[in-house]
């Protein structure tokens, strides 16, 4: 069945799903269930990446990583996102976006430099089509509009997806740049992980609005609201976003499960209670059980795919594990296309001290 | 052929948008309209909507959008209105522009140039003269700029669309409508140039100033002083060479600009003179500059704004009846 919902500039009033929380099919679907061969690689990608991130934070205890900021919880997020993006697509991603990156075949000791913190970006942004990790909050959102008008003028057909937090929203770049896509009716996709919190600062400090979503309309933007924690309805609506050809306002509600940053303590601002609720609306066990319920994921490929994320997260242990040289002269390098004279000083001046 | 600064700049546009299709021209009131300034007239006319267009009305969402479009391969250079109104693009400029380079590792590459209309002298109300340099200057990875002559705009501007790296152009917008030659030196961006030789001290401008140094110089004949005058150029890469070779020479300085005097990029040039010169001088560098205020309103600015005769005040104490470097030299 083909599902053509009308874009519309305000979002629907519940959040739109396919799944519901016990991983049976939603009854009567606002959207188009993704292919099983797509449910299969949602399902793989997110064991993946919940294993990725697993192995992230236990690093950061080792004190292998500076800091992380955990994306447990939001995997149906990061991996239905991305795997909806098309190859000539790019992803402009945050600090929070670990999972998505390594899903979309950034490498994986590459997506930690940043937070390992030899350098402040571990891989090339044009091999993956993916743009530097985001600190500064929706700063990324005018990068991606930017890009995304570029491809039009230059008659290319990529879209952007750019991925910020529910705290990012009350940024005026998000709001510049909401504007700018509307105007320019530009290729980009605003993917809003609504988890709840903004560090320690709850939503309802934050946004006014009957939902993130709604704010689309301010800007002439079709806004959607989806249930995040579930990933054939993120995958569904991403894809339809980049479809369209012009902008959409998508908000996934879901739920840091992890406090923000290994360095940040949860329990002073929420409570255990709200924290197993979410739990209990787990990403990955959904899909789980509806492939499962279908037939299409047995013990053996279940197992085989656990396999292949404890081989992964193996190999990210073994690359983070090995200590790294970081060369002093590195800092000097690029700052600008030719280094300048007084640069070339300053480097000379350092090996000096560090002969 | 005879230009206005505003018609240089205005030509320098039109040739970088012939030559290069990459080139994108936008900002508020660019288009139909020109630029207040008129340094955009016709441009939209003459190379489509689709190079030369309005945008809304945000600066950080200008800066930002360039950087994308910059990443994908185009050379956008943008406008801000006025000095005051580009620092809401401030995060974007010392954020992402000047250090995604940088952290990328040379991976990505951003030639964009903000072109930002600055300083006083015009009657400006308030928010409409400040010589914002120093926030700029102070930012490594980007490169700034700022022309003196009419000549100077337009061959810093076509260097800098060409540069690889990201270029804040200030524009002094009372020398908009000065009127010169566009025949000038082709002096490589990255060098300042000797504008007025000289044997007794080295006056140190650049932009709005350069004329006014300039003027300083003539002035300074009849009080028997041979003035050399150094139009800096380009800020940041700064030409140590031929600064300290002009001061050197001369063993005495002043350095010259309309912003606030503390924590300016005069006191850079100043340390970087006395530390590289140290003993050629035979008096320590000074500097004339606005006042550590907030802009005035426009009757007052005159107040404000170095002029020829603090100049010449400045270069009166430079230590000329010094016994002691008299008999010894420097
Ligand atoms: C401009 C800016 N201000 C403040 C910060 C510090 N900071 C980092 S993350 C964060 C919270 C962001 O919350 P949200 O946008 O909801 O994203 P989340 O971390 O929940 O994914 C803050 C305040 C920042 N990175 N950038
Ligand atoms: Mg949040």
């Amino acid at each position: 069945m083909v599902h053509t919902r009308e874009r519309s500039l305000l979002p629907t009033a519940e959040p739109l799903s396919l799944l519901n929380k016990d991983g049976s099919p939603v009854a009567d679907p606002p959207l188009a269930m993704p292919d099983d061969g797509v449910l299969l690689e949602l399902h793989r990608r997110m064991v993946i990446g919940r294993r990725f991130d697993t192995q992230a934070t236990a690093l950061t205890k080792q004190g292998r990583l500076a800091v992380y900021p955990s994306s447990r919880g939001q995997e149906a997020c990061q991996v239905g996102a991305v795997l909806a993006l098309g190859a000539h697509d790019w992803l402009f991603p945050t600090y929070r976006d670990s999972v998505a990156l390594v899903t979309r075949g950034v490498d994986p000791a590459g997506t930690l430099t940043l937070l390992q913190g030899g350098w402040h970006l571990g891989y090339d942004p044009y091999e993956h089509r993916v743009g530097p990790q985001c600190t500064p909050l929706a700063t990324n959102t005018l990068h991606a509009v930017g890009f995304a008008h570029a491809a039009r003028l230059k008659g290319e057909d990529t879209a952007a997806l750019v991925m910020l937090g529910d705290g990012a929203t009350s940024e005026g770049d998000t709001h510049e740049a909401l504007n700018f896509a509307g105007v320019w009716q530009a290729p980009v996709v605003f993917l809003v992980q609504n988890n709840g919190y903004a560090i320690s600062v709850p939503l309802s400090k934050q946004n006014a609005a009957p939902s993130l979503a709604h704010k689309g309309i301010g800007y002439g933007v079709p806004s959607v609201l989806v249930d995040g924690n579930d990933a054939a309805a993120v995958y569904a609506v991403v894809r339809e976003a980049l479809e369209s050809g012009g902008p959409t306002l998508i908000e996934a509600r879901t739920y840091r499960i992890e406090a923000h940053t290994n360095a940040d303590d949860a329990t002073r601002y929420r409570t255990s209670d709200e924290v197993a609720a979410w739990l209990d609306r787990d990403p990955v066990d959904r899909v789980e059980s509806y492939l499962t319920s279908r037939g299409l994921l047995d013990a053996t490929r279940k197992a085989a795919v656990a396999a292949e994320a404890e081989e992964f997260a193996a190999a990210v242990r073994a690359r983070l594990n090995t200590d790294q040289e970081h060369d002093p002269a590195s800092m000097f390098e690029h700052v600008y296309a030719t280094p300048t004279r007084q640069l070339r000083e300053q480097a000379a001046a350092l090996a000096g001290e560090t002969a | 052929m005879t230009v206005t600064m505003a018609g240089a700049l205005n030509r320098a546009l039109a040739d970088a948008l012939a030559d290069d299709p990459s080139v994108l021209v936008f900002g508020e009131d660019v288009g139909a309209l020109g630029g207040v300034f008129r340094v955009t007239d016709g441009l939209a006319d003459r190379f489509g909507e689709t190079r030369v267009f309005d945008t809304p009305l945000a600066e950080s969402g200008i800066v930002g959008t360039a950087i994308g479009m910059a990443m994908n391969g185009l050379r956008p250079v943008v406008e801000m209105q006025f000095d005051a109104f580009a620092y809401p693009a401030f995060e974007q400029i010392t954020s992402h522009l000047a250090k995604l380079r940088n952290r990328t590792g040379g991976k990505v590459s951003l030639p964009v140039v903000i072109r930002v209309p600055y300083g006083g002298g015009i009657g400006g109300v308030e928010h409409h003269s400040d010589s914002s340099e120093a926030y700029y200057t102070h930012t490594p990875g980007l490169t700034v700029v700022t022309p003196g002559t009419p000549d100077d705009a337009y061959r810093l501007l076509r260097d800098s669309i060409a540069s690889p790296d990201p270029v804040i152009f200030l524009e002094p917008k009372r020398r908009y409508w000065a009127k010169g030659e566009l025949s000038g030196p082709a002096v490589p961006m990255d060098r300042a140039l000797v504008r007025k030789t000289g044997s007794d001290v080295t006056l140190i401008a650049y932009g709005p100033m350069v004329a006014t140094a300039l003027e300083t110089a003539d002035a300074a004949v009849e009080e028997g002083w041979d003035v050399e005058v150094v139009d800096l150029r380009t800020l940041t890469p700064f030409d140590d060479e031929t600064v300290c070779a002009s001061v050197r020479k001369t063993g005495r300085a002043v350095v010259v600009h309309e912003a606030s005097g503390f924590g300016g990029y005069g006191a850079e040039v100043v340390a970087r003179v006395t530390e590289r010169c140290f003993h050629h001088l035979h008096a320590p560098v000074l500097r004339v500059t606005g006042f550590d205020i907030p802009y005035p309103p426009p009757k007052l600015e005159e107040h404000h704004l170095p002029n020829v005769d603090r100049i010449l005040d400045a270069v009166a104490r430079l230590q000329w009846d010094d016994e002691v470097v008299e008999a010894y030299g420097a």
